[in-house]
């Protein structure tokens, strides 16, 4: 009994520290992006390495989650003879929700991992020691141009998401199902709005989960224990705590938008 | 070297995709170019009931939208419901006697204001009222009166 009450407290105090090392590991992220302003190459070779490289299956996803859309769509709002408003259902949902979500999650494994796996890696072989011995602070040379890449790369990743979607919608219902191309346009144009749709859905959006995901990722490669069995553990947190706190965020920033 | 120089090509494509795709976002789904300008005229009716009109509703003449439903708001003293509305500076030869009406667009639509157009020979300007209101169809009380009518007239 009594073993088991240290077990919970020992577990709920290592929680709490390492909730407390993310944050004091941000805090010192934060600090230490000034540096990137004299060296914005690193951040240039980051981008590529996250956005540029996440771009095909972003794109893939994108198009058929929109095609997707629309032929479900169709199919709903035909019974109610409303289909002119396909267009009007494909945008707002994908620009309020499914945008910004699954670019997310598609971001979180396949940059996010990446992430931490080579911090990881570069903590386990003993790279950011000797970066340490050279008086080279990793933080700034190798964590931070990672964490700001990321949060670059996912607004637009969302957007460019969203927009494949819209156009995979369009393809889908216009092209194959005979929707009237004006009326899927002007009832998505009369009703989606500029700062409620787009700024609040993908931008806002996009830099909130950028900034999560980057955190934890870096965080994880960071924090992992440098063996191969630590690393592929803190990769493997990385794309479960990742994805479930975008999840959560996004019930919590959804109810704060559009209330 | 040239390694760098084409990541950085393929990093400017990409951020310039990105930034296109959002303006597509902002002008081709939000539709940005139309409704810029808040910069129209405001003016204000009073409706006895406004029914389920909402913010941003449409004000149309003729079936063209001309302006937007920018506030709607009760009036302790006069206990009727005041909407605001502002009017493209495009469209400012609207009469001063012109009616507006609450409408439903289809069956099940959202409601929009309708502006009727008078005879009067002067304009409408900022802050101007409209006179002549009716308020909108509420579909309860359409068949209050209804079922009234019948059952006066059948026995």
């Amino acid at each position: 009994m009594i073993d088991l009450l240290a077990g919970l407290g020992r577990g709920s105090l290592a929680f709490f520290e390492r909730l407390g090392r993310g944050h004091l590991f941000l805090l010192r992220v934060l600090a230490s992006l000034g540096a990137l302003l004299t060296r914005p190459r690193l951040l240039i070779k980051q981008i590529w390495s996250t956005g540029v490289l996440s771009l095909v299956i972003i794109v893939i996803s994108g198009a058929f989650v929109g095609m997707v859309l629309g032929l479900q769509g169709y199919n709903t709002l035909v019974t109610f003879g409303a289909e002119e408003s396909l267009g009007l259902v494909v945008a707002k949902s994908l620009l309020r929700e499914l945008g910004p979500v699954i670019s997310a999650l598609l971001f979180a494994g396949r940059a996010g991992t990446a992430l931490t796996a080579e911090i990881g890696f570069m903590k386990a072989t003993e790279q950011l020691s000797a970066m340490e011995m050279m008086a080279v602070d990793p933080l700034k040379r190798i964590v931070a141009p990672r964490f700001v890449a990321a949060i670059v790369a996912m607004p637009l990743l969302a957007a460019i998401f969203t927009a494949v979607g819209v156009l995979g919608g369009y393809f889908c219902g216009v092209g194959l199902l005979g929707v009237d191309a004006g009326s899927f346009w002007s009832q998505m144009q009369s009703k989606v709005l500029l700062m409620e749709d787009v700024v609040n859905g993908v931008v806002i959006k996009g830099v909130v989960f950028g900034a999560v995901i980057s955190w934890i990722a870096v965080f994880e490669g960071y924090d992992a224990v440098p063996t191969s069995e630590g690393v592929s553990a803190a990769t493997t947190r990385t794309v479960v705590h990742s994805s479930l706190a975008v999840l959560g965020l996004d019930f919590i920033l959804t109810g704060l938008m559009f209330n | 070297m040239q390694d760098t120089r084409k990541m950085e090509i393929t990093v400017g494509v990409f951020v310039a995709l990105g930034l296109a795709a959002l303006l597509m976002l902002a002008m081709k789904v939000a539709n940005l170019s139309q409704f810029t300008s808040h910069d129209g005229y405001e003016v204000r009716a009073y409706f006895d009931n406004v029914g389920g009109l909402q913010v941003r509703a449409p004000v149309k003449m003729g079936g063209v939208t001309v302006g937007r439903v920018v506030g709607i708001g009760y009036d302790a003293q006069r206990f009727q419901a005041v909407v605001r509305m502002s009017i493209d500076p495009d469209y400012d030869h609207i009469p001063t006697d012109t009616a507006a009406n609450i409408y439903t667009a289809g069956l099940l639509g959202e409601q929009y204001i309708g502006l009727e157009p008078g005879g009067e020979d002067t304009s409408l300007k900022g802050g101007d009222e409209l006179q002549m209101t009716q308020s909108a169809l509420v579909l309860e009380k359409a068949l209050q009166e209804f079922l009234y009518n019948k059952t006066v007239k059948s026995p």
